[in-house]
Parts: structure tokens; C-alpha cells; sequence
């Protein structure tokens, strides 16, 4: 190659990349070495100093019970999601996998609406939910006191709250789960049903634990996995519901992240959350490339 | 025994209570005052209240946050992709130092989620003072490491003989991006940008940090900003309202569902 023309190729790459990558730099990679920098300093927004601390900010969010709850009510949050949202979206798309033989249409309506809550708005749908578990106004308590039942405070009982957002985690993300394992299931292959009776498994039970259940294995790694990413960002339902109430029964880690950061300011110490947060996160999406990895070359 | 009747029936019913918060929500944000509070429910208003949904247009400026919304979305997609498309197709069609580090770059990327980058960016901002503006809303998601997987994935396929014959005509590559290889990635541009703007007009969490205007409230902020005020006696008003700001992707989905599915199945990719 000449060199004007290396020159003109040169210039040619970087105008078409050049952009892309020091947005990608400025958004995300100095970002992160800065909050990686500011987990270990005592920096408030607005000072005009900041003082080493070392691991003091990690050791507050680990021993300070304000800072534990918020750990492990996530966790919490997190493992009540997870087995009820799968369990709930794999018995939904068996279903509609099996109507979708018979009755095309309704299977593909019943689909439609358990997806709706993927994309409605969730903030003004948790405030839906605030008026439907509301105690005196709301229809659920009307109908549990007409019922001789007790009519618990869904969003202020502090032993309560933090499963009733669990449960509306888990009503937002059943439509999500369920469109991964329709997918799993139309995969796999019609002869393995036809081998598997030749062999005697005829009964519906039969018929899913050895082929259905086995098949889906991939699938429902995947769909756990990308149910624990999301699960661990509950942010919306405790933003507009509780504020993390009442006495931080729901508090988690993002919305601990956006209190001490951006309501109090503590860009230190919520420094240290964000780094928390991120370490999961990134464990959960490594965990996703590798299984996609492993999907890619199972087919 | 037949089975099926009973599986189709449970799976009506549990779509059902899926639909209850829609349908309560609707619901209420038709009945007068009068009927919200009373101490026994009922499911259905005895007449349309329409007054509601004037009203949650005049308290609140709810119109406003709708247009806050609309510029917001559309000034994060344009600029996704004005940022995204020439980088992809560069990493998929062309050959140059650093390719592979800068792919390296957008799998790193995948691993970090905004939330992560929310403190040092709104430092920048803060110092830059363009907090509480529409740049503080828009500027912190022009890159999208995922419309770069997406584009690149979708460019990679592209044949060379396509953009040799361009090239053959003259064509500089800046054309030969926008005029040949974008067209031809419609379909991703379309999962991409359903994508990009459901994710964006449901956010809270970046509307509640950088802003404290709601002059410049996107909707869920706005929503937010009419639950705050109100002192509990607007609740058919503040439900209209959330009817309103939730029915544009939902009419969205109904209309394309297919797309919708397909395109936020594939953004469980990112992080």
C-alpha cells in the first residue's frame, strides 16, 4: 500500500470508530476506575476534599446493620424471585406451548397478557399495585375482610413488604421467563417425543421428564440466570413504594446506592455499594456469555 | 381424564390476575371520587368519570411530561445511533489496528450496568452544570455497548461483494455505511430501538438523580412527582394519569407484539 493511501485508511478507521470508542471510554471505562477510586475515599458531592479510608467504607456496609439489611434483603428479594418466577413461567409456557397445538389464538392472547407487565411503565404500575393492596380503599383487603380473613398492611408491615414487592417482582418478570421458555420448548425436536413413547413414556408427566425437562436444561439455567441480573436491580417498586421503609425492611442495594449517594450525598461510601452491586453483576453476566457460549454450540 | 379444559382454564385464570393492576387501574381512573371511597369495592364504576383524565392533565403538567419523554427517548436512540452504527460496522467490515481491543472493549461494556457508572457521571455532569437539563437526560446513554453487539452481529453479515461494488462506484465510507449498510439493518435497528425506548421511557432511576425539575420530569418522574402532591384525595386523577403514561408502549406492544417479544428477548443480553 502507498503510504498516502495507508494514511487515508487510517483516518477512514478512526472516523468510524474513533467516536464510538471515546463515548464507550467517557461513559463507562473512566467511570468505572472512578468509582472504583472513590469506593475508598470518604468523598461527599460538593467538598472540596476527600480523605483516604481504605476498606472502611466495604467494613460499614458489611457491619452496619443499615448497610446489612440492605444486603440481605436483597438477597432475600432475590431468592424469592427466582424459583417462584421460573416455576410460575415454565408451568405458563408448558401450557401455552401444549393450547398453542389446539387453540392458536387464545394461546397467543393468553401470551400477550402475561408479557403486558414487561412493557407497561412500572412505576405507574406499582402505583396500581398501591392502590390495589391499599388498606382501606384497595379491592384485596376488601375482599380478605369479607372473607373473615385478616387484612395485613401489604406496604408498611415491616415483616411484609419486602415479600409483597417480591411478589410484584415476580408479576413483572412470569412474561418475560415465559417468552425464553417458549422458546426452549419449540426447540426442541418432535422425534425425541416419538422415541420416547416407542419406549413407553406416553403420560404427560412421562413425556416431560425425560425429554421436555432434560432438553429445557440449558434454557432454564439461562432464564435463571438473567432472573437473578434483574432481580438484583429492584429499584423502581422500592423508589416509588417504600423509600426502602418502613425502618429499611425493604431497603436493597441499588436504592441504598441511590440514597446515600444522591439523597445524602455520601459519594464514598455509596462508591463502595456501587462496587458491590457491580461485582454481582458481573459474575451473573459472565455466567450469561458462558451459557449462551454453551447454547450456541449444543444445537 | 380430560386434562386440557383444566390446564386452559387455569392458564385463563392466571392471565387474569396478571391483568388485575391494569384493569383496577383503569378501573379507578373512571370512577368519581365518590366511588373510590367507599368502604365496600366495587370492580367497575357506575358511570364513566372522564373529568378524571382532564384533571390529571391540568394538576400536574402531564402533557409536559409526556413531550419530556418523547425528546428524551428519541435524543437517546439518534444518538445511539449516530454513536453505535459507524463503530459496528467498522468492527465487522473492516480490518485495523485495535479491532480486536475494541470489541474486547464492547464485551467489557456488556458487564457493566448504568447504575454502576451513576456516581462519576453525574460528578461530570454536576461540574459541567448541566444537571437538570435534557443533556443530563440524554448525553449518559450515547454509548450503547449493546447496539454495537447488535449492529456488528447483524453487519458481519453483510456480503463483501456488496460493499466492494460500493466502493467500486465511488462511494466514500461514510456513505457506504449510512446509505447501504444501515438500510440493510432495519430489522436490527427496529429490535434496537424498541428496545432502547422501552428501556428509557420506564427508567427512574437516572430522571430521579439527575433531575429536580419537573419542568423536565420524564413520565415515571412526573407520575412520581403527582403521587407525591397529591394528599390522597385525587387518586382517580393520579390514575388517569397512570393509564396515560403507560399506555403508549403498551398500545406499542399490542400493535407489534412479535417485534416487541423478540426485540426485549434478545436485550436479556445486556447487562
Amino acid at each position: 500500500m502507498r503510504p498516502g493511501r495507508r494514511i487515508r485508511e487510517a483516518l477512514t478507521d478512526l472516523w468510524l470508530v474513533g467516536p464510538g470508542v471515546a463515548a464507550m471510554l467517557a461513559l463507562i471505562f473512566v467511570p468505572v476506575a472512578l468509582v472504583a477510586v472513590l469506593s475508598f475515599t470518604d468523598y461527599q458531592f460538593g467538598a472540596r476534599s476527600f480523605r483516604w479510608v481504605g476498606l472502611e467504607n466495604y467494613h460499614r456496609l458489611f457491619t452496619d446493620p443499615i448497610g446489612r439489611k440492605a444486603v440481605t434483603n436483597t438477597l432475600l428479594y432475590v431468592a424469592i424471585v427466582i424459583p417462584f418466577s421460573m416455576t410460575l413461567a415454565l408451568l405458563v409456557a408448558l401450557g401455552l406451548h401444549r393450547l398453542a397445538q389446539t387453540m392458536p389464538r387464545l394461546s397467543g392472547i393468553l401470551q400477550a397478557a402475561y408479557f403486558l407487565p414487561v412493557a407497561a411503565t412500572l412505576v405507574a404500575m406499582a402505583i396500581a399495585w398501591q392502590m390495589l393492596l391499599h388498606p382501606s380503599i384497595g379491592p384485596v383487603n376488601a375482599v380478605l375482610k369479607q372473607l373473615g380473613l385478616p387484612a395485613p398492611d401489604w406496604l408498611s408491615d415491616r415483616g411484609l413488604v419486602l415479600y409483597t414487592l417480591a411478589a410484584i417482582g415476580i408479576w413483572q418478570s412470569v412474561g418475560y421467563n415465559m417468552v425464553l421458555f417458549l422458546a426452549g420448548l419449540a426447540a426442541i425436536p418432535r422425534h425425541l417425543y416419538e422415541a420416547a413413547a416407542v419406549d413407553g413414556a406416553t403420560r404427560g408427566w412421562e413425556r416431560f421428564w425425560t425429554v421436555t425437562w432434560p432438553m429445557l436444561g440449558p434454557t432454564t439455567l439461562f432464564v435463571a440466570v438473567i432472573t437473578a441480573t434483574n432481580a438484583f436491580r429492584v429499584f423502581e417498586t422500592v423508589a416509588t413504594l417504600t423509600r426502602g421503609g418502613p425502618a429499611f425492611a425493604s431497603d436493597t442495594l441499588v436504592y441504598a446506592l441511590y440514597r446515600e449517594g444522591f439523597v445524602y450525598f455520601k459519594a464514598g461510601y455509596a462508591s463502595a455499594i456501587t462496587m458491590v452491586f457491580f461485582v454481582v453483576m458481573m459474575v451473573l453476566t459472565l455466567a450469561q456469555f458462558a451459557l449462551i457460549e454453551r447454547r450456541v454450540h449444543y444445537r | 381424564m380430560r386434562v386440557q379444559p383444566v390446564v386452559t382454564l387455569l392458564l385463563v385464570l392466571g392471565a387474569a390476575i396478571v391483568l388485575l393492576p391494569f384493569f383496577w387501574m383503569i378501573s379507578v381512573s373512571l370512577k368519581p371520587a365518590d366511588e373510590i371511597f367507599t368502604p365496600h369495592v366495587d370492580l367497575l364504576p357506575s358511570r364513566l368519570e372522564w373529568s378524571n383524565y382532564a384533571r390529571a392533565f391540568t394538576e400536574v403538567p402531564l402533557a409536559r411530561f409526556l413531550l419530556n419523554g418523547v425528546i428524551v427517548c428519541a435524543g437517546i436512540l439518534v444518538l445511539q445511533i449516530l454513536f453505535t452504527v459507524p463503530c459496528a460496522f467498522a468492527l465487522a467490515q473492516r480490518r485495523f489496528p485495535g479491532r480486536t481491543l475494541v470489541f474486547g472493549m464492547v464485551l467489557a461494556g456488556l458487564l457493566v450496568p448504568f447504575h454502576v457508572t451513576a456516581i462519576p457521571i453525574f460528578l461530570a455532569l454536576a461540574r459541567l452544570k448541566l444537571l437538570n437539563g435534557y443533556a443530563a437526560l440524554i448525553l449518559p446513554f450515547a454509548a450503547s455497548v449493546f447496539g454495537m453487539f447488535l449492529f456488528r452481529q447483524f453487519f458481519a453479515r453483510l456480503p463483501a461483494d456488496l460493499i466492494d461494488a460500493a466502493r467500486v462506484d465511488g462511494l466514500s465510507w461514510t456513505a457506504i455505511v449510512w446509505r447501504i449498510a444501515f438500510p440493510l439493518a432495519l430489522p436490527a435497528a427496529t429490535a434496537f430501538a424498541i428496545f432502547s425506548i422501552t428501556a428509557h421511557w420506564n427508567d427512574l432511576f437516572w430522571p430521579l438523580i439527575a433531575t429536580s425539575d419537573p419542568a423536565i420530569a420524564t413520565p415515571p418522574r412526573g407520575i412520581l412527582y403527582f403521587r407525591d402532591q397529591e394528599a390522597g384525595d385525587d387518586v382517580g386523577p393520579l390514575m388517569a394519569a397512570a393509564v396515560v403514561v403507560t399506555a403508549p408502549l403498551v398500545i406499542g406492544f399490542l400493535l407489534a407484539q412479535g417485534a416487541f417479544v423478540r426485540s426485549i428477548a434478545t436485550g436479556g443480553l445486556r447487562a
